[in-house]
């Protein structure tokens, strides 16, 4: 069976691949936003945040012979705790300052990491197996589905639809969104804003950590990974926009879903569709395709 | 005894700057519990710069701030809340992101089972049950001051500081407002608020102190009120 003259197979397994690279793009953004609506810091380091939770995860299964599932869950701890580091001792300087300093920051911080898993590991690439209970595919009929790229899609949708509950419907939401609009009354209400921002900061990369966890097992992980996907995750946040934890969610699978389709029939243009989407989005609708015009 | 053991907030030479300007200079005035007390001064005059700087919401401060006894003036803003203050800012803090109910909800609870409940705060201003769902900034002006209002009155917080609540509002909802606070009043709420609309201070407060330039040039007993009135008209330029 073919639609437009390509075979339904393909065309499936790069939507596949598409919705894996949307759930990556979509944890990032998700993470990057709430980060700048609290703390008001363009989280530059996040790729390579996302770069050091998939490098613990092999470092973890390789060199201390822990399972997948449990560095599934320390990795994304590790990379949060370094972000509350990071946090502590650095970004809480500068929330005073203009956005160019944090990310200034952030961008040297990227820097550092990236050089220091360099002069570990080079930059040729290290490979993780796909964890055993995820290995092989389902025939589906119309489509061989690989198990893992499916399970990577399923979490990363529980998780963002997760953090999007916790944020829109409960009490600590509440919190972070009144926050995000006038830090300083809820203080004055006695709520411990600063440690609300650390945590923040540290739920926001930790997210980072969980999809570079996700990733390992599917790309190859080098310490420029983060790099390479942290421009189109930008892009993403500026098409989707400020403001909304929906939005971030909905634009990174949607935009994951462009890049697959546009491979498939055009795919000279796949490095660059995202781009030419956040141009028309910037003409037609300057604060995104969810963000509040102010 | 002593009466600045027993004052719900005891402020003795403040100072406060903003950046680089000062803007207190050396302020001292004591409330006792159960007392309501208006700050009157012309704009700009360091009123609502008071209620942040007690509230640690100004830059460097000093000087002391006592609130129930506790010595304020180092704590950081979220640790003075839990003193025991409700404060209520001038621009009133409605937050677009949150309903009215969520918005009434917001402040955590200080002092436990000292606050009114969810169901006596609705009794008390009924506009906000029936729009408890709506977004907090789609009340009108007047809702919206009874929110600001309302959400402190949950916390169990005991001394109110409220910021020209009465600004911009029409007259039968400042009447409203003004029936609120005597109800306070009773409840044995300590008030310190910032009135630009003096008849509507003017019943309301047992004291009064004028600010000018970030100090007090005077404070009326409310029993004076009357005899004072040709100067303070003049000194407050209404």
């Amino acid at each position: 069976m073919e639609i437009l003259g390509v075979p339904l197979q393909a065309l499936m397994s790069q939507l596949l691949l598409g919705l894996v690279n949307g759930s990556f793009y979509a944890m990032l953004s998700l993470g990057l936003a709430v980060i700048f609506g609290l703390l008001n810091v363009i989280n530059f380091s996040h790729g390579a945040l996302y770069m050091v939770g998939a490098f613990l995860a092999y470092i973890g299964v390789t060199q201390f012979g822990l399972n997948y599932w449990m560095m599934l869950v320390l990795a994304p701890l590790l990379v949060g705790l370094l972000g509350i580091v990071i946090e502590r001792t650095m970004l809480r300087w500068l929330y005073k300052l203009d956005h160019l300093y944090g990310l200034l920051l952030t961008f040297g911080l990227t820097l550092l990491l990236e050089g220091l898993f360099r002069s570990f590991y080079g930059v040729s690439g290290q490979t993780l197996d796909v964890p055993e209970q995820l290995a092989g595919a389902t025939n589906l009929g119309f489509m061989i589905l690989p198990n893992y790229r499916a399970w990577v899609v399923a979490a990363s949708i529980v998780v963002c639809l997760g953090t999007w509950f916790v944020i829109e419907k409960t009490r600590l939401g509440a919190y972070l969104r009144a926050g995000t609009e006038n830090p300083k009354l809820v203080e004055a209400f006695g709520v411990n804003v600063p440690m609300m921002v650390m945590l923040t900061y540290g739920f926001g990369v930790a997210l980072a950590g969980l999809a570079g966890v996700l990733a390992a097992p599917v790309i190859n992980v080098t310490p420029l990974m983060g790099s390479n996907l942290i421009i189109v995750v930008f892009a993403v946040v500026v098409i989707g926009g400020m403001g909304s934890i929906l939005g971030s969610i909905l634009t990174g699978l949607g935009l994951g879903v462009i890049e697959g389709l546009t491979r498939v029939f055009y795919p000279e243009g796949s490095e660059v569709v995202v781009f030419v989407v956040m141009v028309i989005v910037l003409l037609l609708r300057p604060a995104g395709l969810f963000g509040k015009e102010k | 005894m002593s009466l600045a053991m027993s004052a719900a907030l005891e402020i003795a030479n403040l100072q406060a700057w903003y950046g680089e300007s000062h803007v207190l200079h050396g302020i001292s005035l004591s409330v006792q519990p159960g007392e309501v007390v208006a700050l009157l001064g012309r704009n700009g005059a360091g009123r609502t710069t008071l209620l942040r700087a007690i509230m640690g919401l100004t830059g460097r401060r000093s000087g002391s701030i006592k609130i129930n006894g506790v010595e304020a003036i180092g704590l950081p803003t979220h640790r003075i809340a839990h003193l025991g203050i409700g404060y209520c800012p001038e621009e009133r803090g409605i937050f677009a992101s949150l309903s009215t109910e969520e918005n009434l909800l917001l402040p955590p609870v200080l002092d436990a089972g000292k606050g009114m409940s969810l169901d006596e705060i609705y009794a008390m201003f009924p506009n906000l049950l029936e729009r408890r769902h709506s977004q907090g900034t789609r009340l009108s002006g007047g809702e919206q001051q009874m929110l600001a209002v309302a959400r402190i009155l949950r916390t169990g917080a005991r001394l109110l500081l409220l910021d020209e609540i009465s600004e911009g509002l029409a007259p039968v909802i400042v009447q409203a407002l003004a029936r609120m606070i005597l109800t306070l009043k009773e409840k044995g709420y300590t008030i310190v608020m910032v009135e630009q609309n003096f008849r509507f201070a003017a019943p309301l407060a047992d004291r009064f102190y004028v600010i000018e330039h970030g100090q007090i040039a005077d404070t009326i007993a409310a029993a004076d009120l009357e005899a004072r009135m040709p100067a303070l008209t003049e000194l407050l330029g209404v």
